[in-house]
C-alpha cells in the first residue's frame, strides 16, 4: 500500500520538531550559569537553538533530498518542469519566517528587560562635566546652568592613577604607551548599559565596584572600604554594579558563565549590574582587541558565600593601608619634575642631565 | 591647406585602436575593454586570496597551541589584521567586480561599460593599494589594530603601519565606488532595447542593489578614516578621548559602511548562484520577482543595521532594541531567496557538475552563517558572545561558506565563457570535496568555542581550549590543500583544456548567445531576446542545442532561441558605425 505524501510530510515534521526541541535543550554548548542573569540568556538561547536546529534540518534535508530525487539520469537532456512560481507558497515561506524573527524578539526584549536593559537610569544623559564647562566657548552654557559642575573626585581616576604608580601594574604594562595620561579628562560621559532589572529598577545597588581596565590589566577599586585589588570577588546573591573605564584603549569586561560584557571605554563610564549565584572562580576576560597581549588580559572573579565575603574584605582593608602608607612614600609630588620624568624619557633617548637643565 | 583640406583631413578616418584583448601583454596594460578589465580583476584578487590565505594559516598555526610560540604577539595581530583586509578589500570585493565587469555588458547585450576608462581607473587602483598594504610587513611596521582599527588603540600602536592602512583603504573605497557608478550606469542605460528590468537576469538585479549600496555607504567610511587620519598625523582629537573625542563615533562610522559590506560582499554571489541553480537544475529560477526585489530589500535593510556591532559598546539601551529588530528581519529576504533556490532545484534535472556542486554547497553552508546570524542579532545573546570565535565562526561561514563557494561557482560556470574551453570536471570535484570538509572542520568548532568563552583576536588562550583549535588549525590546512588543484585545474584547463563551444551548459541569458571567448564588443550586431532569461523546460524553449553538440554555431546557432540578429537599424560594416 502506498502512503500519502501528506502523511510523510506530517511524520517527517513532527520528527523534525522532537529532534529540534531535544537537541534545543541538550546541546552542551554553553558554560556553567553563575549569575541569575546568566539563567535568562541560556533560556533565549536555548529557544533560539530549538528554531535553528529545526530551519536548518529542513534546508540541509531538501537540499539531500532534491540531490538524490532529482539528479540527471544519464541520458536524459530533458529538461524539468517549468515551474517558475507559487505565490501562495512564497508568502508563505515569507511569513513563516518573518513570524519567527518576530517571536525572538519580542522574547530577547523580554530577556533584555528581566536583565535591566531598560532601567530608567540607563536613559539619563551624561552629566556635564568640569572640564567641558570651562571648554572654551560653552561660557553662555555654563551661566544658564543653574547645577554646579561636578566637583566630586572621580575615584575611578584616581585609583586607576594610584595604580599607574605601583611598580606591580608598570610591569605589566607599556607607560609610554598612554597617550597624555596626566592630561586624561575627568570620567564624563555616562554610557549605563545593563542597569537594575525591573524590580531592582532605581534602587541603589548593594555593591558597587568601580573596574578600571589598562594595558594588560584590570584594577578593581571597593569605593566603600576604598581597597584596591587585581581579582573581583563578589558575594552571592547580592546585586553587584560594575562601573568601568579604561585608561588607554578599550578594553570589554566579560565573565563567559555570567553571560555578560560590556566595553571599558576611555573617556566613557558604563555600568552593569548583576547577580552572582554560583560559587566557584571564573574567568574575567578582555574581550576587545587592546594590543598584542590582549590574550594575556585575564584575571579571576571569585563568587563566594557572603560571610567569606566579607572576611576577605576585612583582610583587603588591612593589607591596603601598608600599600597605602607605601605609595604615600612615592608620592609624585615630592620628586623633582626631573626625578619623575627621568623613567619615562630614558628610552626616549633624552639624558637626566638635559632634563635637570629644561627644569632648572 | 584649404579650407577642404583641412576639413578632409579633420574627418579621415584615422585608425583607433579598437579595445580589447589581441595579445597576453593586454592584460598588464591599461585596457579598456570590459573583459579584459573583468579577467584583470578575477586573478589579482585570486592572487590575493592566496597571500591572506597563507596569513590565515599562519595564525591558526600560532593557535595550534595555547601558548605564543610560532610568532610574536606583534606579528600575530598585524598577521589577523591584514588577513581580514586583504580577504575583505583584496579578495571578495574585486571578485564581485570582476565578474560584474565581465559579465553586466554581456548579459544585457551591451558591447562594454558605459565609462570603460573609468572602469580601467576603477581596477588600477586595487594593485597599487594592495602592494601597499603588503608593503607594510616589509616595512617592519604593519597595521596591527585588527581590521575594525578601533581608535583608542589603532593611535597608539604601529603609526606608519596604520597611516599606510588607511590610504590603502582609501584607494580602494575609491575603486569600488567608481566601479558601482559605472555598473549602475551600465544597466540602467545600456541594456538592449526590449530589455525591461524584469527581463533582466537576476546578477545584474544582484549589481544593481550592490553598487547602490556602495555609493551609499563607502563614503562614510572615507569620512572616518580621513578623520581617523588626522588624529593619526595631524594630533586632531576626533577619535582620541584624551582631547575629548569619542571612541565610540568612530565606531558608527566604521561600520555604516563595513556592516553594508557584508552585503557587498555576498549579493552579487547571491546573483550568481540565482544564475547557476536553473541552468544546471534544467528549471526556470523559482520566484524571480521575489529573488529580485529581496535583493534591493536587503541593500536597503543593509543601511540601517550597523550598530548591532556596537551592542557592548556605548549605545543607549533603546537603541540597541532598534537594531535588533532591523537585523533580525533581514533574515526574512534571505530566507526567500534560500527557499527559492531550493524550490527551483525541487523537480529539477540536476547536473552534478563543478559549479553545480558549489552552488549547493553555498545554499547549504550559507544557512548556517544565516542561522548563526538571526542568533547573534538577539541583544542579550550578542552580549554574551559578542568579539569571541562565536562570530568569528559565523562571519566565516558567511564570507567563506557564502562568498568564497560562491566565487568558485561562479568561476566554474562561467569558465567556458571566460577561456572558451571547458574545466576538467574530476579535480573541480576534488576541489569541491576538500573545501567543504576543511571549511567544516575549520569553522563548525568555532561555534562550540566562542560559546565557551574564547575571545576573538588572542594569540595565547585558556589550555581548555587545545583541542579544538588544533582541529580548527588541522581544517585550515585542508583548506589551503584545497585550492592546490583548483589552480593546477585552471591554468592546465585553460591552456590545454576541450573546447568548449558557447553554451555547453545550454543555458538563455545572452552572455552565452556569442562565441567563448567572446570578441571584441561582444555581439555582431544588437542580440535580440526571444525568451525571458530562466526559460527552461517551457515550451518555445524546448529546441535548446543538445548537451553533446560537438560543434555548436556561432552566435546561438539556429537551434537557439536566443539568436544574436543583426539589427537592420544598424549597420554591419564596423566601419560605418
Amino acid at each position: 500500500m502506498k502512503i500519502p505524501s501528506s502523511i510523510w510530510t506530517l511524520l517527517v515534521g513532527i520528527g523534525l520538531t522532537l529532534i529540534s526541541l531535544w537537541y534545543g535543550q541538550n546541546h552542551g554548548l554553553l558554560p556553567a550559569a553563575a549569575s541569575d542573569e546568566a539563567v535568562l540568556i541560556d533560556g533565549l538561547f536555548n529557544a533560539m537553538m530549538t528554531v535553528s536546529t529545526g530551519i536548518f534540518l529542513i534546508v540541509e534535508g531538501v537540499l539531500i533530498y532534491c540531490a538524490f530525487k532529482y539528479r540527471r539520469r544519464a541520458g536524459d537532456s530533458e529538461d524539468g518542469l517549468p515551474v517558475e512560481g507559487n505565490v501562495p507558497l512564497e508568502i508563505l515561506w515569507t511569513a513563516i519566517p518573518a513570524v519567527i524573527v518576530i517571536g525572538i524578539s519580542v522574547y530577547s526584549f523580554e530577556v533584555y528587560n528581566d536583565i535591566g536593559g531598560f532601567d530608567p537610569h540607563a536613559i539619563h544623559e551624561s552629566p556635564m562635566t568640569q572640564s567641558s564647562m570651562t571648554m572654551p566657548g560653552t561660557a553662555i552654557a555654563a551661566t544658564l546652568n543653574d547645577t554646579p559642575g561636578n566637583t566630586a573626585p572621580n575615584l575611578n581616576q584616581e585609583k586607576s592613577d594610584e595604580a599607574m604608580q605601583d611598580p606591580a601594574t608598570a610591569a605589566v604594562r607599556n607607560a609610554e604607551q598612554i597617550p597624555q595620561k596626566q592630561n586624561a579628562p575627568g570620567v564624563g560621559s555616562v554610557a549605563p548599559t545593563i542597569g537594575g532589572s525591573p524590580e531592582k529598577a532605581g534602587k541603589p545597588p548593594e555593591l558597587v565596584v568601580n573596574v578600571t581596565g589598562l594595558q594588560y590589566a584590570w584594577i578593581f577599586t571597593y569605593p566603600e572600604t576604598g581597597i584596591t585589588t587585581g581579582e573581583l570577588h563578589v558575594p552571592i546573591g547580592r546585586e553587584v554594579q560594575i562601573s568601568m573605564t579604561a585608561n588607554d584603549v578599550i578594553h570589554a569586561f566579560w565573565v563567559p558563565e555570567f553571560r555578560l560584557k560590556q566595553d571599558a571605554i576611555p573617556g566613557r563610564q558604563s555600568e552593569i549590574r548583576f547577580t552572582p549565584k554560583q560559587e566557584g572562580d571564573y574567568a574575567l576576560i578582555c574581550a576587545e582587541l587592546c594590543g598584542p597581549y590582549h590574550g594575556a588580559m585575564r584575571t579571576q572573579v571569585i563568587v563566594e558565600k557572603p560571610e567569606a565575603f566579607a572576611k576577605w574584605m576585612q583582610e583587603q582593608v588591612a593589607a591596603n593601608t601598608d600599600t597605602l602608607n607605601q605609595a604615600v612614600a612615592l608620592n609624585p609630588a615630592d620628586l623633582s619634575p626631573h626625578e619623575f620624568l627621568t623613567p619615562y624619557t630614558k628610552d626616549m633617548g633624552i639624558q637626566p642631565e638635559i632634563l635637570k637643565q629644561i627644569h632648572k | 591647406m584649404t579650407q577642404a583640406q583641412l576639413q578632409e583631413t579633420a574627418n579621415f578616418p584615422v585608425l583607433v585602436p579598437e579595445p580589447g584583448e589581441r595579445h597576453w601583454r593586454d592584460y598588464f596594460s591599461f585596457n579598456t575593454d570590459h573583459k579584459v578589465i573583468g579577467l584583470q580583476y578575477l586573478v589579482t584578487s585570486f592572487i590575493f586570496y592566496c597571500i591572506g590565505g597563507v596569513m590565515a594559516d599562519l595564525v591558526r598555526t600560532e593557535l595550534r597551541t595555547p601558548e605564543v610560540d610560532f610568532v610574536t604577539p606583534e606579528v600575530y595581530n598585524s598577521l589577523f589584521t591584514l588577513h581580514a583586509t586583504i580577504m575583505i578589500f583584496l579578495w571578495i570585493l574585486p571578485a564581485g567586480a570582476g565578474f560584474a565587469n565581465y559579465l553586466i555588458p554581456l548579459m544585457i547585450g551591451a558591447k562594454d561599460m558605459a565609462f570603460p576608462r573609468l572602469n580601467a581607473v576603477a581596477f588600477w587602483m586595487v594593485p597599487p593599494a594592495g602592494l601597499l598594504l603588503i608593503a607594510s610587513l616589509v616595512v617592519g611596521d604593519a597595521p596591527d589594530a585588527g581590521w575594525t582599527s578601533y581608535p583608542p588603540l589603532s593611535l597608539v600602536t604601529g603609526q606608519v603601519g596604520e597611516g599606510i592602512w588607511i590610504i590603502s583603504l582609501l584607494l580602494l573605497g575609491t575603486s569600488s565606488i567608481l566601479g558601482s557608478i559605472n555598473f549602475l550606469v551600465t544597466l540602467l542605460k545600456m541594456r538592449i532595447p526590449g530589455m525591461g528590468f524584469h527581463q533582466m537576469p537576476l546578477f545584474c538585479w544582484a549589481m544593481f542593489s550592490t553598487s547602490a549600496l556602495v555609493l551609499l555607504s563607502t563614503p562614510v567610511l572615507a569620512a572616518g578614516l580621513i578623520l581617523l587620519s588626522f588624529d593619526l598625523i595631524a594630533g586632531t582629537t576626533f577619535f582620541n578621548p584624551t582631547g575629548g573625542g569619542d571612541p565610540v563615533v568612530y565606531q558608527h562610522m566604521f561600520w555604516f559602511y563595513s556592516h553594508p559590506a557584508v552585503y557587498i560582499m555576498i549579493l552579487p554571489f547571491f546573483g550568481a548562484i540565482s544564475e547557476v541553480i536553473p541552468v544546471h537544475s534544467r528549471k526556470p529560477i523559482f520566484g524571480y520577482k521575489a529573488i529580485a526585489y529581496s535583493s534591493l530589500a536587503i541593500s536597503f535593510l543593509g543601511l540601517i543595521v550597523w550598530a548591532h556591532h556596537m551592542f557592548t559598546s556605548g549605545v543607549p539601551g533603546w537603541l540597541r532594541m532598534f537594531f535588533m529588530i532591523t537585523t533580525m528581519i533581514i533574515a526574512v529576504p534571505t530566507g526567500i531567496k534560500i527557499f527559492s533556490w531550493l524550490a527551483t532545484m525541487w523537480g529539477g534535472k540536476i547536473q552534478f557538475n563543478s559549479a553545480m556542486l558549489f552552488a549547493m554547497g553555498f545554499v547549504g553552508t550559507f544557512v548556517i552563517g544565516g542561522i548563526s546570524g538571526v542568533m547573534l542579532a538577539a541583544v542579550p545573546f550578542d552580549i554574551h558572545v559578542h568579539d569571541t570565535y562565536f562570530v568569528v565562526a559565523h562571519l566565516h561561514y558567511v564570507l567563506f561558506g557564502g562568498s568564497v563557494l560562491g566565487i568558485f561557482a561562479a568561476i566554474y560556470h562561467w569558465f567556458p565563457k571566460m577561456t572558451g574551453r571547458m574545466i576538467n570536471e574530476f579535480w573541480g570535484q576534488v576541489h569541491f570535496a576538500l573545501t567543504i570538509i576543511g571549511l567544516n572542520m575549520t569553522f563548525l568548532p568555532m561555534h562550540k568555542l566562542g560559546l565557551m568563552g574564547m575571545n576573538r583576536r588572542v594569540a595565547q588562550y585558556d589550555p581548555k581550549f587545545a583541542l579544538i583549535n588544533e582541529i580548527c588549525t588541522y581544517g585550515s590546512y585542508i583548506l589551503a590543500v584545497s585550492t592546490i588543484p583548483f589552480i593546477i585545474n585552471v591554468i592546465w584547463s585553460w591552456l590545454y583544456g576541450k573546447k568548449a563551444g558557447n553554451n555547453p551548459w545550454r543555458a538563455l541569458t545572452l552572455e552565452w548567445m556569442t562565441t567563448s571567448p567572446p570578441a571584441i564588443e561582444n555581439f555582431e550586431g544588437i542580440p535580440v531576446l526571444a525568451t525571458g532569461p530562466y526559460d527552461y523546460g517551457l515550451e518555445k524553449a524546448d529546441e535548446g542545442v543538445p548537451l553533446s553538440d560537438p560543434d555548436p554555431v556561432l552566435s546561438g546557432g539556429p537551434n537557439s532561441v536566443l539568436r544574436a540578429e543583426p539589427d537592420p537599424a544598424v549597420a554591419a560594416n564596423p566601419e560605418d558605425r
